[in-house]
């Protein structure tokens, strides 16, 4: 991707929703509406709003206000590895 | 919220319509749909003879009233693994993998409220679309206000029935822009949606609207911004990007 022009990187870009599929059947739950805390900034966002970066093996969720990692998502035929470390907290309503 | 892991289940295509030259609807029956919410997307799965298989997310056009049906609406992208084989090889009685509804972040209900302002680019109108069905079917007299930006008059999703919906003045309006050609006589905007056009959609709603936008990721990051700068709180705005690879 390095080689792209930035304006079509940018367009590359998508959101939570692009992985609401993913996420549901992983979680067990709706995800998209689920806020979380990114741990770098602070910033509380739902999942659906935050930045999705799908063109890579695994999917990566970066916070709208810092733009640091909030979630990795990869699938594999055996697994499905969900690395949350980027997030302080996600919250699920009872 | 719904709790069950949400299953792979074969759909049957019961009817497919052409909306513009490259961009056709699709019904289908579910056996076990559970229902969903307007703005909500369901997941298609193809899968060939080696085992190779492709997912791709496509917004749910149909409203919620509409029974043992679920449409979406798929523009052709060329060079895509799964639209062109929607368009150049599904024919009704085909049978696709679905599972579905998902999301709820993008999601209008009527007894949400408004006042509304939906801003479409493209096939970004889709979920929108739902919204509009689902206030209609649903009775809702929610002020809306709907902006789409086509590249030109015969790539307007919905047009007829868009027209049909905001005919008996019940508070709908539709708002056109044409980006790239525009017919003889035609008296709406023509150029992208930007701050002032904006600006003047939004006006008769005021600052309490609740605003739904989806389109291409600049379309709608550029909406985005423009919204906050005109007043509109952020919590209130709801986005929705695709990409140019959403195929």
């Amino acid at each position: 991707m390095a080689d792209e022009p930035a304006d079509q990187v940018a367009e590359a870009v998508l959101d939570g929703n692009a992985l609401a599929g993913a996420l549901a059947s992983v979680l067990g739950v709706e995800a998209t509406s689920i806020p979380g805390r990114c741990a770098h900034c602070g910033t509380v966002s739902m999942v659906g709003a935050l930045r999705a970066y799908t063109r890579a093996p695994g999917a990566v969720l970066r916070c709208p206000a810092c733009g640091q990692v909030v979630l990795r998502l990869v699938e594999t035929d055996s697994a499905v590895y969900l690395d949350a470390r980027g997030a302080a907290f996600l919250r699920f309503d009872r | 919220m719904a709790n069950a892991p949400i299953a792979w289940q074969i759909a049957r295509i019961a009817s497919v319509r052409d909306e513009t030259p490259t961009v056709r609807s699709f019904a289908l029956e579910l056996p076990a749909w559970r229902g969903h919410r307007a703005g909500q997307h369901l997941d298609l799965r193809l899968t060939a003879e080696d085992g190779y298989s492709v997912e791709r997310s496509y917004s749910i056009a149909s409203e919620p009233e509409r029974d043992g049906q679920v449409e979406i609406t798929v523009e052709r992208i060329p060079g895509g693994e799964v639209s062109p084989f929607l368009h150049d090889v599904v024919v009704p009685g085909d049978q696709i993998e679905v599972r579905g509804p998902i999301g709820g972040y993008f999601v209008w209900e009527a007894a949400l409220g408004g006042p509304l302002l939906l801003v479409a680019g493209g096939s970004g109108v889709v979920p929108l679309m739902a919204m509009v069905r689902h206030r209609a079917r649903s009775g809702s007299s929610t002020p809306t206000r709907l902006l789409v930006s086509s590249r030109s008059f015969d790539e307007i999703i919905y047009r007829e029935e868009l027209e049909r919906l905001a005919a008996p003045r019940d508070g709908l309006e539709v708002i056109h822009t044409l980006t790239r050609s525009q017919p003889d006589g035609w008296t709406g905007h023509a150029r992208r949606i930007d701050e002032a056009m904006l600006a003047e959609v939004l006006a008769p709603l005021g600052a309490s609207a609740r605003a739904f936008l989806c389109g291409p990721t600049s379309l709608v990051e550029n909406a985005a911004n423009a919204l906050v700068r005109l007043g509109l709180p952020p919590a209130r705005i709801r986005t929705e990007r695709f990409g140019p690879t959403g195929s």
